[in-house]
């Protein structure tokens, strides 16, 4: 129960900055992946901003093995860089270049009501079954 | 030539916005002990029963965060995107699937991974960084995007 709150209110605190930075609308994101023509640096600035905090705070807490709900802490335990990581990352680039959604703000843009954004989700989880499938 | 540069530009609002996204990650680090990677949360939401719940509030908190940004701002918010379903759908395609085979997307490779110092995370960030890049480029090509 506690978990599920303090996932809801991460998720609004995450949702509320993903608005506020402007990365809600997939016109700043291409504007960040156009780098040849009416560049907009913004995206650099979101993520400066994010690991600007997350970084010191994260070092501060990594001597922790428990969570303040007493959940053990998991952190991924894969450090070598092989096929899968390279090829994924480039398949995940081709489909944010092609639209400007990533998932988090893909799911954030269900606030704004633009009902194409549904197909996008709904392609994204067809895409997340099809990975267990090769 | 720096009126191209500042095209669009918002540095106020998104240096704010993302350490608010910080914020957010790190109070989700310490309060459950999960690295709040959005891909890895909606995948796990979907495919697995573990944390399922507090996956699934995670991801409405989302939806309900823009929600509560604009009936405070009393505003309706600004979205422009692609009218084509053949975009829409392959785009979407490939970032639920390429983001499942490398293990996270822009807040969990980009903003976590680069947080612990993640070599991986790192070389996985300038990869779809840089295929997005080229991706833009080509179809800027063909006038599919400005």
């Amino acid at each position: 129960m506690k978990d599920n709150i303090a996932s809801l209110i991460c998720g609004i605190i995450f949702g509320i900055g993903l608005i506020i930075s402007g990365m809600t609308n997939p016109e700043k994101v291409l504007g960040f992946l156009s780098v040849t023509h009416n560049w907009d640096a913004s995206l650099i600035l979101v993520m400066f901003g994010a690991i600007f905090i997350t970084a010191p705070m994260f070092y501060l807490l990594s001597k922790k093995s428990t969570s303040l709900l007493d959940s053990k802490i998991t952190l991924p335990k894969i450090k070598h860089i092989d096929k899968k990581l390279l090829l994924g990352s480039v398949l995940f680039g081709i489909g944010w270049g092609l639209v400007g959604l990533c998932p988090g703000p893909a799911i954030s843009s269900i606030a704004l009501f633009e009902p194409i954004t549904i197909i996008f989700i709904i392609s994204m989880v067809l895409g997340i079954l099809f990975n267990r499938y090769i | 030539m720096v009126s191209k540069l500042v095209y669009n530009f918002t540095p106020f609002n998104s240096l704010i916005g993302g350490c608010i996204i910080g914020a957010s990650i790190v109070i989700y680090f310490y309060t459950t002990g999960r690295l709040a990677g959005i891909s890895g949360i909606l995948a796990n939401s979907v495919i697995n029963k573990v944390n399922r719940s507090s996956n699934f509030f995670f991801l409405l908190g989302l939806v309900i965060g823009p929600l509560i940004y604009l009936f405070f701002t009393k505003s309706l918010g600004v979205i422009k995107i692609t009218d084509s379903l053949m975009l829409i759908i392959l785009g979407g395609f490939l970032v639920g699937l390429g983001t499942r085979m490398s293990g996270g997307c822009t807040s969990g490779h980009g903003i976590c991974g680069i947080s612990r110092i993640s070599f991986r995370s790192f070389i996985a960030t300038i990869t779809f960084i840089l295929a997005g890049i080229i991706t833009v480029f080509i179809l800027q090509q063909f006038g599919v995007h400005l």
